[in-house]
């Protein structure tokens, strides 16, 4: 292979890994999107609090002289998943619920304000400085010739290639076989009509703000893992990249929130790897601006289906 | 078996029941007739307390279900098939009997759709196929056969007629007769006022909101009233 294409390769690997992490966050813009027809706006800082608890965790096991590090990641990332869904649970019952049937705007409000909330609660209990962890998962797999160009594809991206697939496997089984998954789909199809079956379809909303949170605490682990530090504000811009990637993909869609954060991470990547960096944010937002002038529906959006 | 008494109705400032009283006994099939904008939508779903009642009393089995939550309400023995059907277009066939299903254990599950496909076997012609892309007929049947699906002691079918082809039409009003016989109680909202009074027992005649005549069935359809503003002379 060529110089160039080893780069590219490169690139496609390291987009690959951010893009799995934007998937898992846009897993959950999407869900509740489909259910209530709303965008929840403290997503991004449920990512960033499943982060922050992950290090907490990890810091705190390593600091009593746990060694096995299998198992506190393990740990980290159980106890980030429940207090993240304990979160993500909160936001629907204090930010939405009250405010059902009122205008669309207000719930969109007050979630701007749990947002905000969220951020300077954790300003505050753990100061607005980055916070650091050294690598815990080091090495990598290389190939490639290393007289032009050597690619390396990390241990930390395979795993958290590993831990996406199986994360949405398990989601996709899990709406698609369950009864609770068929109600999910029910909902947000016609949340009256489930009701009317005898459904409490408030649960149902409720468990795909908890499966939206577990799945952003498990993206926190993996990118706070991947990338070393956290601080309040990652859950900001991290949520904008995976709310665009919802919408790329198609806000509603389950596979469309899968292909968008794909799509987005490698578009991401190539744009920094042949242009200067800067300009990553620009054409992920520009992308966002077409796909919304040109496409609304995004590329896996859902066709209406007309009823007789 | 349905006991609704003095009921009143609003949305917002319009109110939309006026001192509605009427019964369902076990066993009968009992019609509510009345012209487009009548109410009779509102007093069904008001039976399923979506919207509430803002006064009176309904009764299921004795019990008062005014006030309860919608799902709790559906929960005692009670399934609607609602005006314009709606099954879940993007589900499959066999999912949106399955959600008709959804408190009851997997071997009951099984057995019911059984009894549901033999009564319809188009529905298992198609039973992986999305709602959504079936004809009228066919959705229609859907949502009676989800009805069924929970073993209710009573169903509710509001308009169920509504929009088909008159070989449909008589093939769903048989199915209301065959539910009766195997023991469920109907309470039949219609337009189709001929062919409603012809199957009930009994039936209820609704204007404006207001509850303004009753009678067995064949009573109705000898009535002058009746026979001039619903069966077209
Ligand atoms: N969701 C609603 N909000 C406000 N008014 C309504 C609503 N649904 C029905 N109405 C009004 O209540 C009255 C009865 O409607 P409905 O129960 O649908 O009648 P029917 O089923 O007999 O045609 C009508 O005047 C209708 O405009
Ligand atoms: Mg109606």
């Amino acid at each position: 292979m060529s110089e160039a294409s080893l780069y590219f390769l490169q690139q496609l690997i390291n987009g690959l890994t951010i893009g799995s992490t934007y998937a898992l966050i846009a897993i959950g813009y999407t869900m509740v999107y489909g259910i209530i027809g709303m965008i929840n706006f403290a997503h991004g800082e449920i990512y960033m609090i499943g982060s922050y608890i992950s290090f907490i965790v990890i810091a705190g096991l390593l600091g009593m002289g746990m060694v096995a590090l299998p198992v506190i990641l393990i740990i980290a990332l159980v106890i980030a998943v429940f207090i993240a869904s304990t979160y993500g649970w909160a936001v629907e019952r204090v930010a939405y619920r009250p405010l059902r049937g009122s205008n669309r705007l207000i719930p969109l409000i007050s979630a701007i304000g749990m947002s905000i909330f969220l951020q300077n609660y954790v300003v505050l209990a753990q100061g607005s400085r980055d916070v650091a962890l050294a690598p815990q998962i080091s090495g990598s797999w290389t190939f490639g010739d290393p007289q032009l160009f050597e690619v390396s594809l990390s241990y930390m991206q395979l795993i958290i290639w590993a831990v996406t697939l199986v994360c949405m496997t398990a989601l996709t089984l899990f709406i698609s076989r369950s009864r609770m998954g068929r109600a999910c789909r029910a909902c947000s199809e016609d949340q009256g009509m489930t009701n009317l079956l005898g459904i409490d379809t408030n649960r149902t909303i409720a468990m795909t703000f908890i499966i939206g949170a577990a799945l952003a605490a498990v993206a926190g682990l993996l990118l706070g893992l991947y990338y070393g530090v956290v601080n309040p504000f990652v859950g900001f811009i991290a949520g904008l990249k995976a709310f665009t990637a919802a919408v790329l993909g198609g806000i509603g869609s389950i596979p469309g929130a899968m292909l968008g954060g794909l799509i987005l991470g490698v578009t991401e990547a190539l744009t920094s790897a042949y242009f200067p960096s800067e300009y990553k944010d620009v054409v992920s937002f520009g992308l966002l601006i077409l796909i919304l002038l040109f496409r609304p529906s995004g590329l896996l959006g859902k066709p209406e289906v007309e009823k007789v | 078996m349905l006991q609704i008494n003095n009921v009143n109705t609003h949305y917002g400032p319009i109110q939309a029941l006026h001192d509605v009283s009427l019964e369902v006994k076990k066993g009968e099939i009992v019609t509510l007739i009345g012209a487009n904008g009548a109410g009779k939508t509102t007093l069904m779903m008001t039976i399923c307390g979506d919207p509430q009642a803002t006064s009176g009393e309904i009764l299921f089995d004795g019990k008062p279900i005014s006030g309860m939550p919608t799902a709790q309400i559906m929960r005692q023995g009670l399934a609607i098939v609602p005006e314009g059907r709606r099954v879940f277009a993007r589900l499959t066939v066999q999912e949106n009997l399955h959600m008709g299903a959804y408190f009851r254990t997997k071997a009951e599950y099984e057995e019911t759709l059984e009894e549901v496909l033999l009564l319809f076997p188009r529905l298992r012609e198609r039973i992986n196929q999305r709602a959504g892309t079936m004809s009228g007929g066919e959705q229609q049947m859907l949502a009676i056969g989800r009805a069924m699906m929970s073993k209710p002691r009573m169903i509710l079918l509001d308009e169920p007629s509504l929009g088909l082809a008159p070989i449909i039409i008589q093939q769903i009003f048989q199915i209301i007769q065959k539910l009766r016989d195997d023991g469920v109680t109907i309470f039949l909202v219609e337009q189709n006022a001929n062919q409603a009074l012809k199957i009930a027992d009994r039936g209820y005649v609704l204007e404006n909101g207001r509850v303004v005549l009753s009678g067995s069935g064949a009573d109705l359809l000898d009535d002058e009233n009746v026979r001039k503003a619903y069966l077209g002379g």
